[in-house]
């Protein structure tokens, strides 16, 4: 096995998770796609680790999936109050912060 | 050990691969479970049973789980699921699926780019884990904790529903519209 | 003694800060004593001093202190130094005795005014700057206090400030004088530029072994300076703005516009004496600009129906008259004259105010009328001061000044029978005009009656002034009657003697001749508009005469003058720039940004998935470096 093939597979799976997040308009599965994506950086961590028969690789998939938890905690309660006062989960639907400029 | 490599790599991918196109939430989460089990068996693979099991046991076992805790306070019912299956034309993959092919090329190149070198197929000595955890990056554990406390507090107070609690922008928006 | 120098400006300033900062919680006596009192002690240590020169004359003539080194820029080396010398101690007791009399006087003319702190704070800045400009020791100093004096003339004729005419009027005292200043300005570059330094004793050492006598360059800076004269001291044609400074308090006409500030360009070319003798061209042309603004001043003088503006006038023809004698050489007569005409025109303008005071502000002679029984203290003071001014011969200090300039006008060598006959025309015209005033304002019918009389803190520096117009002229008598030269004996260690022509007739003839014209100026005055008013009455009913009195009245029409030459055009010329092309070009940058601003903006449209689009477009690119680098 090349070195290379572990890192095609995050790759693949990244990019998979990518497609996700700018395809799907329910919160949720953006959500989940972002989940999709750190967990491929994961990967992509370990293998490195382990292509240098290092411990350091493991290490920073902890920290990341730390990472990962703290943020879909955030995420998830954010998305509560979302549904609370918008009542949608559509993220066309929330564009708030659009800049209103007159035309000149 | 490279034939347990490709056959849960190849579940894993397939396994996403649902997860991004169904339309009913539970199922997408089932598929996400099914993939992290397989990225468990990759880590195994490569010789990383300590991140193996952390992978099932914090992913798959806490995460997926506060998704479905979410999902079910949503209430999400058909008319939702019949609405993503509206949204999921094929018109609507087109336009990412170019992009990230394009990402996908590029990222590929450069990977296959650097020479080849075989991967070693030992796995790495399970206490050197907590002994540099507890030694090098005893400061990164350290703020791996403030983040932890930060992201409870935070979400214990954005969660909080007490009466309609509108921010003071919406305000506005809310007496201009009638 | 040197150390005692700093005080004398250093006073008024002290009173000029406090009653600035803190005027308006302090009560009315005590703001007239702060006011009043640092004047008084700057006199006193003036007075001081001025006996220490004249009994043990310090080396150089001159007393000098350095207090810091202001500027030291390259070879530009210039420091805050003080120098008394004789014309300076002329000047500095005129300033600060005759100030101190007025700052007392004003204590009672202003007591009803509201900002009573204002004006005794202005007035006390207006006497620190003025006392910087005669003590200056370099040209740079002395346009500090040339400055001082044109901003406090400003902020005192606009006293009043509520009344738009008042504020016209200081603006129009600003932007001529400032023609002046600006003029005086280049005149000091190019001496710069010459001779390297601006410290007056240097420029009096070099300048006459830098410049060829007579050249252009020197002509050129001499007639800068002179400019610079002509704006402050309100000569031709610079002006006009001392009739409408009138607009401000009498205490204020008294010292600023009739015996200190006017006479900043005296002390300017007096002290720069140097350099015009230098330029025997330009000091004709101050010969020629005095006896000019005389007749011009003085011609206006005759038909003013407002009192101040008749002591306006003659502050410009008698100014005039110092101009005329600095310019024809006589350097100790002019200052002869400045040092007399101080006394009577103080005085004069103070007594107008107590008069214009007591008829509840009335300013036109012919409203008033039969004061000289109701008013007698400033009846008879007024009187000392008329008579100085038309130079009653004897009695009065204004004879003695005024004769001396006469003669050297004639005598002297830059001196000139053409310029005789314009000042003795003018002494006819002073003497017309003065008893002209005296007869309308004193004698005849009671148009307006009197509300109340002035109080002693008015009446008291009436007196003192009064007593010196008689007096003052005693230190210098004509060479020809008594040998008395206790004046010009003092200035000629600073300013050169006068040279007299040769083959000159002896002078009792021309003072004759001057005292006969005097008595008949007063003689008609007396004849027009007391025996025989008649006269008068005829003269209103020819179109001519009637033509000649109008172009009088306005000054000789240069307010019109000006108004076509130059304000017209710059009106015309704003107007066509209406709609301010040029700062349409930084609107227009601004503009320029707000437009590319809505363009840019549309790309923030709140749409998470058109943000990881850029995003993933970005990414894309940055890695598509890597093929390249």
């Amino acid at each position: 096995m090349e070195s290379y093939s572990v890192l095609v597979v995050a790759a693949i799976l990244f990019v998979l998770g990518l497609v996700g997040v700018l395809t799907r308009r329910n919160i949720i599965f953006i959500l989940i796609s972002i989940e999709i994506m750190l967990n491929a950086a994961g990967v992509a961590f370990v293998a490195a680790g382990a292509r240098w028969g290092q411990v350091d690789g493991q290490v920073m998939f902890l920290f990341i999936l730390a990472m990962a938890a703290a943020e879909v905690s955030v995420g998830l309660a954010l998305v509560m109050q979302v549904y609370h006062q918008h009542k949608t989960l559509d993220v066309s639907k929330l564009n708030v912060l659009k800049d209103d400029i007159e035309p000149h | 050990m490279n034939y347990l490599f490709y056959i849960s790599s190849v579940v894993a991918i397939a396994a996403t691969v649902m997860v991004i196109t169904r339309s009913q939430p539970v199922h997408a989460l089932l598929y996400l479970v099914v993939s992290f089990l397989g990225v468990a068996m990759i880590f195994l693979s490569l010789g990383a049973p300590f991140v193996a099991v952390l992978e099932i046991i914090l992913y798959a076992g806490a995460i997926i789980v506060l998704f479905i805790f979410v999902v079910m306070m949503l209430n999400l019912g058909r008319e939702e699921a019949m609405q993503e299956k509206q949204w999921m034309q094929p018109k609507t993959w087109i336009g990412p699926c170019i992009l990230t092919a394009i990402l996908l090329v590029e990222l590929l190149v450069l990977m296959t780019l650097g020479g080849s070198a075989p991967m070693p197929q030992q796995s790495v000595d399970l206490k050197k884990i907590p002994l540099s955890l507890y030694g090098e990056y005893i400061i990164a554990v350290e703020l791996t904790g403030f983040l932890l406390m930060a992201g409870i507090v935070g979400a214990a107070h954005i969660g909080k529903h007490k009466r309609k609690y509108i921010h003071r922008f919406l305000q506005e928006k809310e007496e201009a519209v009638p | 003694m040197q150390e005692v120098l700093f005080l004398i400006p250093a006073l008024p300033l002290l009173g000029f800060l406090i009653l600035s900062l803190a005027g308006r919680h302090l009560s009315k006596q005590v703001i007239a004593v702060i006011g009043a009192g640092v004047v008084c002690i700057a006199a006193i240590i003036t007075i001081w001093l001025g006996i220490n020169f004249l009994q043990t004359p310090p080396e150089n003539n001159a007393y000098t202190v350095t207090l810091w080194k202001w500027m030291s820029v390259a070879n530009f080396n210039c420091s805050f130094s003080l120098r008394v010398d004789a014309l300076s101690l002329v000047f500095l007791f005129v300033v600060t005795f005759v100030g101190a009399l007025i700052h007392v006087y004003s204590a009672g003319f202003m007591k009803h005014d509201r900002d009573y702190a204002r004006f005794f704070a202005s007035m006390n800045l207006f006497v620190c700057s003025m006392l910087i400009l005669v003590m200056a020791d370099n040209l740079v100093l002395l346009y500090l206090g040339w400055e001082g004096v044109g901003l406090c003339s400003y902020l005192l004729i606009g006293f009043w400030y509520e009344t738009t005419a008042n504020v016209q009027a200081a603006n129009k005292a600003f932007y001529i004088t400032r023609i002046g200043d600006t003029a005086m300005a280049i005149g000091l570059f190019l001496l710069f530029r010459e001779l390297g330094t601006l410290d007056i004793p240097a420029i009096q050492q070099s300048a006459p072994e830098h410049f060829i006598k007579g050249s252009s360059l020197i002509t050129a800076i001499a007639l800068l300076l002179l400019a610079g004269g002509t704006g402050k001291s309100a000569q031709v044609p610079l002006q006009t703005w001392l009739p409408d400074a009138m607009a401000g308090p009498s205490p204020v006409s008294a010292l600023i516009h009739a015996a200190t500030m006017v006479t900043a360009g005296v002390y300017l070319v007096a002290r720069m004496h140097t350099v015009f003798q230098l330029s025997p061209l330009a000091m004709n042309i101050t010969a020629v600009v005095g006896a000019v603004t005389l007749l011009i001043a003085g011609c206006s003088a005759m038909v003013q129906t407002d009192i101040k503006r008749i002591l306006a006038y003659s502050t410009i023809s008698q100014v005039g008259y110092m101009f005329l004698a600095l310019g024809v050489g006589a350097w100790s007569a002019g200052i002869f004259h400045f040092f007399t005409h101080a006394f009577f025109k103080a005085l004069l303008f103070l007594a107008a105010g107590a008069v214009i005071e007591s008829l509840h502000h009335e300013h036109g002679i012919f409203k008033m009328g039969g004061l000289k029984n109701k008013l007698p203290v400033v009846f008879y003071t007024f009187l000392a001061g008329a008579a100085a001014l038309a130079a009653l011969p004897l009695v009065t200090a204004g004879f003695f000044s005024k004769d001396q300039i006469l003669w050297y006008a004639w005598s002297a060598e830059g001196g000139n029978p053409l310029l005789w006959i314009v000042a003795l025309a003018g002494a006819f015209i002073t003497a017309f005009y003065t008893t002209r005033l005296m007869l309308v304002v004193f004698w005849g019918d009671m148009k307006t009656e009197i509300s109340e009389p002035p109080g002693s803190l008015m009446t008291l520096p009436l007196i003192v002034l009064a007593v010196l117009s008689i007096i003052a002229g005693f230190i210098e008598w004509p060479h020809n009657l008594v040998h008395v030269t206790l004046f010009s004996d003092v200035v000629q260690k600073v300013l050169p003697s006068v040279t007299e022509k040769e083959g000159v007739p002896s002078e009792a003839i021309f003072q004759l001749i001057a005292v006969v014209v005097t008595l008949s100026g007063i003689f008609t005055g007396y004849v027009l508009y007391k025996k025989n008013t008649s006269f008068i009455a005829i003269w209103k009913q020819k179109p001519v005469l009637v033509w000649v009195r109008d172009f009088f009245f306005s000054g000789w029409q240069f307010d019109l003058l000006y108004q076509t030459l130059f304000v017209r055009p710059f009106v015309f010329v704003t107007s066509l720039n209406k709609r301010d092309v040029i700062d349409k070009a930084y609107t227009g940058i601004a503009s320029i940004f707000q437009w590319l601003n809505g363009r840019i903006s549309v790309s923030q449209n709140g749409s998470v998935r058109t943000y990881v689009v850029s995003l993933l477009i970005g990414i894309i690119f940055i890695l598509a470096l890597q093929f390249f680098l």
